[in-house]
Parts: structure tokens; C-alpha cells; sequence
């Protein structure tokens, strides 16, 4: 599965007819480097196997402390550590994929929670109604993103952080301090789960990542997101409708964004107009997703990588919680963790990219693959 | 080089096959001037102009020589910022990490220097040497590690504001002697006209100065080819990773002089120079410079930081709440964005679509990432 949902779907070049093509010896030196099992790996594997590799170096770590990262508490803090900032991370892997990005957020979340805690106002009885506003509100928003991308051509970094702006300029203005109350029905959904050990708010992020998945890979919306992504004259030039994609990207990520401002009310019962910015949302979520294998111009990546890449977030911050390191040191390792997992990863995942346009000159030319691994 | 020149067929000029003269190089010096005036990088400097009208209109004494120049000096540090980061994005990235080196140098002068005068300028020689190497960090990272930009920074940004913030417990701590604060606050005085000539003014425009004949010479030229179509600029011989870099050691170089000027204005705290990078790319955008690389000129990005806070200023002066000015910047920057995707094309190059839209010449043409360095 992982195997293919990396790259863009193109029925001409199985990944084996693509190393047959004679691009192989500008590749076959460097895989030659390599041992014969890390040839079959793909990103999606491998941040996988990093997560592994993290989880039992955070596990030794918890040990050291005298604590069992495996315990059911602990378990379930990582996550629903995850939940809020994997919703949000897959929201972000769709905008990427298509050539965007997303830095409205954090604004988007403080937004919607404070939406969400003002409409229920502590009542079960509105809980419909708030969630449905909420989700409006923020699919409208992402709607404005997705329009000014398309339709107006303004790059996805500013068009986001536009709006971002103008939401927080709207929330400094009209709320100061905590607003509204959650339901009690929504509190305990925060605290609800299977047997102690699975959060709900997981099973709706994996509910959500199994259905985007699906779209990305069986629905032409999907496969016209990466192609978009990929190279947006060329799709448009073989006939994609670019405007639908681009907006529907958009639109699911803030409706996605929505849904995880909806689960942090419902472990925080407030709503907050600085929570987003607070938990640094925009500049995270595109970590993970970068982190998970995704590039960051578009066009190849995948939701089950950014999982992966949310997981490392998610248990490195448990054990760093575990072994009290100060907060501020955190934001330091999570510095050096991006950047050397990125390293790593975005080399390879550019190496990997040429076979697929059987050229292999252009593989070895120098700044010609420059341009992929910026934004 | 038919990879480099044909990609997007239709957006990309092909000015050396229509063998005309650019249209920015013809003409009488009025009439080039005009013409310059209409694409975005002239057209920030007749917004400056209109600003300027309305704030003096709304508050007669802002127009006074002495007012005028505080203000000067007050916007210097940003314009300064604005055109370091000119230099990253003209060459297609971004500079994420300019508010943690801000901050980090501030932190610096105040810990370092302390009460004793002799060490200020061993000090500004120790906060350039750090600039120089977080570009270089960020610089290296980006070219040779093949990181994302976006990613670079971002990682520098929460490793360097993680660090700052550690070591001084997210607490002012130090207060640099007086003699090093005059430099950002300070000016020589009884000047005839002026009443006060700051300082940080002169800096300014040794720095504007400066950045003008950087981007004259032979560096400056090479860095907006890098910037426009690294692919060509390395065929043609250019280093583009010694380029790139060097953009992000002046970028990191500007931070420090913004933040050694801003010493003076606000105390040594760790949040000084928060959000200063947003601004940075506020101001850069608005000057007319383009996401992506290779369009725009230097100046135009510190006219765009002056128009910002003219800007600003005039919303005080009208007494609009300081909490709407998020929601200002954000629509600015929209529509800066949205009008500058258009005007580009006005004076610059021939009409793009009589260029026969070629039907994808070459499948090497479909790389992602040409894609977002274009607008």
C-alpha cells in the first residue's frame, strides 16, 4: 500500500520499469552504497521505521526514568497527543499535495473553538447546531483560501497567511480571555475510549486519515490533486479542471481543522482565541507532513506518511515530558529533530524522483534538482 | 537549454526566441520610468507617496522634518529586515528564522556587553559572526542538504528562539551599557533642518546603499537568475549553492543589524523580534517582490516595510483599535500578492500567450516544483 500511494498515480512506469529506464546509473551508485533491503524502501517505510526506531529509544529513555512508556496512561496520552495535530496534519498533507500550504491554522483552530464554546454555551442540546456552525464557518474560510489560490493565482503562503492574519486581526479585536463553555456531552467525549487505551478522538483521526487516503487514491479528485500538485499548467494542459481540486483541498483541510479544534474543546471545555498560535499549529502540522515524505512544492506524498512524521512528534513530546525537560529546550530539540530528519529524507526522496521521466541526465545536473527540494 | 527555458510553456517569456529587446531597456529614461511605476516594485513607492499624503492630511505635524525623520529611524530596523529577507526570497526561498536571530542577538547584547563600555564592539563583532553562521547554516542546509527552505528555517527558528528562551528562563535578563543602546535610539545632534539625525537612519542608508550595488554587481544578477530558473542559472555556470547561501548569510547579516537597532527601542527580552519574520515578508511582498524568486528589486521591499507602517501609523492616527492591524496586513498582502501576479506582466516581458502554448514540449518539463516558483 505504501508502495504506491507515494507517488503519483502514473500507470506507465511501475517503480520496476522505472529503474530499467537509463537514468539507472546516475542512481545505481548510490543505491549501490546502499544494503539490498534499504533499496526496497520507500519514504513512506521509512519514516516508519524511524518512528520504530524513536519509539524504542523513548521507551529505553521512559525505562531510565523508572516509567513504562507501553502503560495504558501513557499510551493514551501519546494518543490523543496525536489526534489534534494529526487532523490537522492530514488537512495540511491535502493543501501541500496540491501545491498550497495552509498557515491559517492556528487561527482557524482558536476560531473554531471559540465558535464552538460560544454556540453550546455548557448545553447539550446545542451541540448540533454549534458543530454544524463551526464546521461552516471554517469551510467558508478555507473556501476563501482555495479561491484566492486558484482562481486570483496567489501563492498558497500568502493567500493563508492573509487570511490567517485577518482571522487573528478578528479574534484579538473581539475576544479577549476564554469564551463559552463545551457541552458535557462533548467534555466526555474527550475522555471517552475503547478499554482504557484508544482515545475516541483517535479512532476520528484514523477515520479521517482511512477516508482521505481512499479519496487521494481511488476518487479523480484524488488523483487530480496530485496532479495538480505535481505540475499545475501540465494538468491543466491534459484537461484537469484546476479551480475544483485546488478549492476542495482547501476546503477539507479547515473543515479538517475544524474537527480538531472540536476535540481540543473538548479536553480544554473553553473555547480560546489564542490556543492555535499557543500550540503552533501551521508551522508543526507542515513539519510532520514534510517529515512524513511529502514534498513540499506537491504533487507526491501521503497521508500514511504523515502519520507517521505526527507519531515521532507525538512521542518524542511524550518523552520529553516524561524525562521534565524544560519547555523551552523543547522547542530546541524540535528544531534539530526537523531539520535532521528532513536531511536525511528529502535527499531521498529527490534521488528517488527522476526515474519516473526517464531522463537520467538531468538527475546529475547540478541545481536541477535544486528547485524540487525548495518551496 | 531546452529543459531550462521551455517549461510552463505558457508562463515562462521566451524572450531569446522572440528576439526582441525587453521592454524595460527601450525607450526614453521618462518613459521607463513610467513604465517601471506600473509594475509592482515601482507601484509600492506610489502607494508610499499616497500614504504619506494621507497621513500628513489626517495629522499636519507627521510632515515636519523632525517627526518625519523619528519616523524614519522608528521603521528602520524593519526596512532593514525587509531587505535582508528581499535577498532570500528574490532567490526563491524563504528566511523563517529571522525573528529567533533577532532575538538572539538582542539576548546577546544584553548579557555579554552588561555594564561594560569596552566590550561593545568585540560584541557587535561577536552578534555578526552568529549571523553569518545561522545563515550559513540555513544557507548550506538548503543547497547542499536539499532541505526545503521553509523547513531550514523554521527548524534554525525553534532551535535558536528554544535556546534563547532557555537560557534566560523567557525573562528579560540584562540591560546592555547606554553607549550601545544610542545606536538604535540615539542620533547626532542640532543638525540644522532636522532638528536630530538618528543614527539608525544613517545605517539605513549605508545599508540601502549597499544592498542597491549588491544587487548591481555580478552577485546580485546571478542571485535573480538563481532566483527565476536555478536549473539555467547552473547551466549556466553559475554556483547557485554559493549564491543561495550567500543570500542567507546577508538575510541573517540584516536580522543582527535590525536587532542591534532595536536594543535601543525595546528592552532585552527573548520575544523581541517575534513575528518579525512575517513582517519581514509582509513588507517584501508589498514592495512588489515576487514568492518564488526572480522578480523585484531591493528597494522596493524597504518601501514596502515603510508603506507598512505608514500604513500603521495612519490607522493610529484614525484611531482604529491596534487589534484590527493583523486584519490590515493580512488583506495588504492579499491583494498586494494578487494584484502583483498580474502587473509582472505588464512591463516587463511580451505578452506570454503569444507564445503557441506547446503542448507540453518534453515529459522532463513536469517537475514539481517549477510550479510553485512561479506565482
Amino acid at each position: 500500500m505504501s508502495a504506491t500511494t507515494d507517488r503519483t498515480p502514473d500507470p506507465a512506469h511501475t517503480p520496476g520499469a522505472a529503474t530499467s529506464t537509463e537514468s539507472r546509473d546516475s542512481v545505481r551508485s548510490r543505491r549501490a552504497a546502499r544494503p539490498r533491503r534499504a533499496r526496497q524502501l520507500d519514504s513512506t517505510a521509512l519514516i516508519y521505521l524511524v518512528l520504530v526506531g524513536v519509539v524504542i529509544v523513548s521507551a529505553v529513555l521512559t525505562a531510565l526514568e523508572g516509567r513504562n512508556f507501553f502503560s495504558q496512561g501513557n499510551i493514551w496520552a501519546v494518543l490523543t497527543a496525536m489526534s489534534v495535530l494529526g487532523l490537522i496534519a492530514i488537512g495540511q498533507t491535502l493543501v501541500i499535495l496540491v501545491g498550497s500550504l495552509d498557515l491559517s491554522v492556528p487561527y482557524v483552530v482558536s476560531l473554531a473553538t471559540v465558535i464552538a464554546a460560544g454556540g453550546m454555551q455548557g448545553l447539550d442540546g446545542n451541540i448540533p447546531a454549534a458543530v454544524f456552525n463551526t464546521l461552516v464557518v471554517c469551510a467558508v474560510v478555507g473556501l476563501v483560501m482555495g479561491l484566492l489560490v486558484s482562481v486570483l493565482h496567489v501563492h498558497g503562503f500568502i493567500a493563508s497567511l492573509g487570511v490567517g492574519l485577518i482571522v487573528s486581526g478578528y479574534l484579538a479585536t473581539n475576544y479577549q480571555g476564554s469564551h463559552g463553555s463545551a457541552a458535557p456531552d462533548l467534555r466526555l467525549l474527550g475522555r471517552s475510549g475503547i478499554a482504557g487505551w484508544i482515545p475516541t478522538s483517535f479512532l476520528v483521526l484514523l477515520a479521517c486519515a482511512v477516508l482521505v487516503t481512499l479519496m487521494l487514491r481511488y476518487t479523480r479528485l484524488g488523483h487530480h490533486v496530485y496532479a495538480i500538485g505535481g505540475n499545475r499548467d501540465v494538468a491543466r494542459m491534459s484537461g484537469v479542471r484546476t479551480v475544483l481540486p485546488v478549492v476542495s483541498a482547501h476546503v477539507l483541510c479547515s473543515v479538517l481543522v475544524g474537527l480538531a479544534a472540536l476535540l481540543l474543546l473538548s479536553r480544554t471545555g473553553v473555547g480560546s482565541p489564542t490556543i492555535g498560535s499557543q500550540g503552533r499549529y501551521d508551522l508543526l502540522s507542515i513539519a510532520a507532513v514534510v517529515l512524513g515524505g511529502t514534498l513540499l512544492a506537491g504533487g507526491k506524498g501521503s497521508v500514511v506518511g504523515t502519520m507517521g512524521g505526527v507519531a515521532i512528534f507525538a512521542v518524542l513530546d511524550s518523552v520529553m515530558g516524561v524525562m521534565q525537560v524544560n519547555p523551552f529546550l523543547k522547542d530546541f530539540i524540535r528544531g534539530l529533530v526537523i531539520v535532521l530528519a528532513v536531511a536525511v529524507y528529502a535527499r531521498r526522496s529527490v534521488v528517488r524522483r527522476p526515474p519516473r521521466f526517464g531522463s537520467g541526465s538531468r538527475s546529475s545536473l547540478p541545481g536541477s534538482t535544486m528547485k524540487e527540494g525548495t518551496a | 537549454m531546452s529543459t531550462a527555458t521551455s517549461s510552463p510553456a505558457a508562463s515562462q517569456p521566451e524572450a531569446s526566441t522572440t528576439g526582441r529587446t525587453l521592454p524595460l531597456t527601450e525607450g526614453s529614461l521618462p518613459q521607463r520610468v513610467l513604465r517601471g511605476a506600473l509594475t509592482p516594485g515601482g507601484a509600492v513607492f506610489i502607494l508610499l507617496a499616497v500614504l504619506f499624503i494621507a497621513v500628513v492630511w489626517v495629522n499636519p505635524s507627521f510632515g515636519e522634518p523632525p517627526q518625519l525623520i523619528r519616523f524614519i529611524g522608528r521603521t528602520a530596523p524593519i526596512a532593514i529586515a525587509a531587505m535582508g529577507q528581499y535577498y532570500v526570497i528574490v532567490a526563491g526561498e524563504f528566511d523563517l528564522s529571522m525573528g529567533a536571530v533577532i532575538a538572539t542577538q538582542v539576548v546577546i547584547a544584553g548579557n555579554y556587553i552588561g555594564d561594560d563600555e569596552s566590550r561593545v564592539l568585540p560584541a557587535i563583532a561577536l552578534m555578526l559572526l552568529i549571523g553569518v553562521v545561522v545563515g550559513i547554516v540555513n544557507g548550506l542546509g538548503t543547497t547542499i542538504l536539499q532541505v526545503p527552505s521553509f523547513i531550514v528555517t523554521l527548524g534554525t527558528m525553534l532551535a535558536l528562539g528554544g535556546l534563547v528562551r532557555y537560557l534566560t528562563g523567557g525573562a528579560a535578563t540584562g540591560n546592555p551599557v547606554d553607549t550601545f543602546r544610542e545606536i538604535g535610539r540615539g542620533g547626532i545632534e542640532n543638525v540644522p533642518v532636522l532638528d536630530v539625525l538618528p543614527y539608525s537612519v544613517i545605517i539605513l542608508v549605508l545599508v540601502a546603499a549597499a544592498s542597491v550595488w549588491l544587487m548591481r554587481s555580478p552577485f546580485g544578477r546571478t542571485l535573480i537568475a538563481a532566483g527565476d530558473n536555478p536549473d539555467a542559472a547552473g547551466l549556466a555556470g553559475a554556483k547557485v549553492w554559493w549564491v543561495k547561501t550567500r543570500a542567507f548569510i546577508l538575510s541573517s547579516v540584516s536580522a543582527t543589524i535590525a536587532g542591534i537597532l532595536l536594543v535601543g527601542y525595546a528592552g532585552v527580552h527573548p520575544s523581541v523580534g517575534a513575528g518579525y519574520e512575517f513582517q519581514a515578508i509582509t513588507a517584501v511582498v508589498l514592495g512588489g517582490v515576487v514568492l518564488g524568486g526572480g522578480r523585484g528589486w531591493v528597494l522596493s521591499a524597504a518601501a514596502g516595510a515603510f508603506a507598512l507602517e505608514l500604513l500603521f501609523s495612519f490607522l493610529n492616527f484614525q484611531e482604529v483599535e491596534s487589534t484590527w492591524r493583523n486584519t490590515v496586513q493580512g488583506v495588504i498582502i492579499i491583494v498586494a500578492v494578487a494584484a502583483a501576479a498580474r502587473a509582472w506582466n505588464l512591463g516587463r516581458r511580451p505578452p506570454s500567450r503569444s507564445v503557441p502554448a506547446a503542448p507540453a514540449p518534453s515529459p522532463t518539463t513536469a517537475h514539481p516544483g517549477t510550479e510553485t516558483g512561479e506565482n
